[in-house]
This record gives structure tokens, sequence and C-alpha cells, in this order.
């Protein structure tokens, strides 16, 4: 088995997400438990949202005697649609749900054209 | 030329599947108990949430770790009976005015038992729940613990 630099197999699990559309553009809710603030990475390359949350070891030295758990990182890709303005994707995590909030750009809201 | 009346399956093709998939989960929990034992598999029907859990052991105590993402305090029960710890609770949607386009996350009540191997003190059970992760300290009975012995080498 190929380990990482602290001893856990190499390999993601995909979290468990859901999507849903507002006024103002798109919000995805990602299921990481054990993940804080300080374990997250996110980008927006290229047309692409990457999420990536970090498991922590455990604080205790028991012995794992029955898992359920996967030991592996939490990531997943989505392809952004050219309507999102990446410059103000924003993101929190509370209680192991992250949240990513990616507005529409300004110019594709609908707007109302008053009659002159 | 024959004139065939057509037909439907006489089960619907869901309900067929779902008798297909639950015999299935059967005979997988069959395999899995002859091999492993049933003590920590959950109980569950195929349509609950079953919260993922791990189980440590050292000489004091079982730690039970279960990943319970998005929860409040309140929305977490834990209860013992005998050496059964069950969680359980109900999580809602958030965001209900929102349109949903994907849903892959579970909503609604969950519930998660398992037995412990040996007897738990009741009245030293410790919980903590941080980041969507509940964590349950149980302390072994005195009398479960493992005793020591010393053998002289002569």
């Amino acid at each position: 088995m190929v380990l990482n630099e602290d001893n856990r197999p190499v390999g993601y699990v995909t979290p468990l997400v859901d999507i849903e559309s507002t006024d103002d553009g798109y919000v995805i809710r990602a299921e990481m438990p054990g993940v804080e603030k300080s374990d997250l990475e996110i980008t927006v390359d290229n047309g692409e949202l990457m999420i990536l949350g970090r498991r922590k070891p455990t604080e205790f030295t028991a012995e794992l005697i029955y898992r359920e758990i996967e030991p592996h990182d939490f990531r997943r890709v989505y392809e952004l649609d050219p309507s999102i303005d990446t410059t103000k994707v924003s993101a929190k995590i509370d209680d192991g749900v992250l949240t990513v909030r990616l507005p529409k750009a300004e110019t594709v809201k609908p707007r109302k054209i008053s009659v002159q | 030329m024959n004139i065939v009346r057509y037909l439907r399956h006489p089960q619907s093709d869901l309900s067929a599947a779902l008798d297909r998939i639950t015999s299935m989960r059967a005979e997988m929990d069959r395999i899995y108990d002859s091999t492993f034992g049933s003590s920590f598999r959950s109980s569950a029907s195929l349509s609950r949430w079953n919260p993922a859990v791990n189980v440590y052991q050292d000489k004091d105590q079982f730690i039970v770790v279960a990943e319970l993402p998005g929860l409040k305090k309140e929305e977490i029960e834990i209860s013992l009976h005998d050496d059964t710890l069950t969680i359980s609770g109900e999580r809602k949607r958030e965001g209900s005015s929102e349109q949903v386009l994907l849903t892959e996350r579970f909503y609604g009540k969950y519930q998660r038992s398992l037995t412990l191997p040996t007897a738990v003190d009741p009245d030293k059970v410790k919980a903590s729940y941080r980041d969507g992760l509940l964590q349950v300290v149980l302390p072994k009975a005195e009398e479960a613990k493992s005793k020591q012995i010393e053998v002289a080498l002569k």
C-alpha cells in the first residue's frame, strides 16, 4: 500500500453533496465530517472548482477495532458554468459541512429593462 | 400473424428491483456475519440513514466515532441499553427556499446501534461533538477489564 507523509493511504473519498440554485447563483454543500477551516483547500482554476478537505489523525492512541469511516481525504472537482463570476466564489465550513457560494456574473443576471 | 397481448411486468420494475437489492443485502449481511460476527453491524433498513462509525479500544475504554455532519447538539440523541449504544436523531434540510438541483445527502431520521464486546460503565460515558464528528467514550466496567497476571520466570 502506498502511504503519504503522515502514514495514511493515498486516495480520496467523494463527499456527499447537495447543489442548489439561488437567485444570484449556485450553492454547493459538501459533507466533510472532521474537517475544519485550516484543513481545507479550495481552488478555482481554468473553469474548474476543486474542493479538498484533509482529515486529521485521531487525538487518541486506542486501537481501531472496527472501521466504516474511510481514512482518505475528501476531494471533488466541478466544471464551472461560464456564467459564474469566479472572482466572487466564497466558502465556509460549519459542523463538517462545507458551503461554497458561486454567484453569477452581473452581466448574466436577469435585469428589468424600463421602457422609456 | 400472432397477436400477443402486451403485458407489462406483473410486478412494477421498481419494486422488483428493490426486492432484488433487499435479498442481495440480506445475503451480504449473512456472509459478513459469518466472517466477522454480527456485533457491530447495524440492524438497519434500506431507507434509513445509518451514520458511519469507527470503534477504537484500549485497555480501559471504547471510543466510538460517528460521522454526523451538519447537525446541532440538540439533534443528536445518545442512549445506552446494556452494552448497546444507540445514536439517533433527525436532520433537517437547510435553505429550503432554494431550488434543489442535486441532492446526495440524507435528511430525516437516522439511527445507529452497536453492541460493544464487553460491559461498559453507564455512569461514566462521555460524548462530544465537533466538526461533524461525534465521539463517545465508554469506559469498560471494572469486571470486564482484563486482569493483568504477572508470571515469574525462573
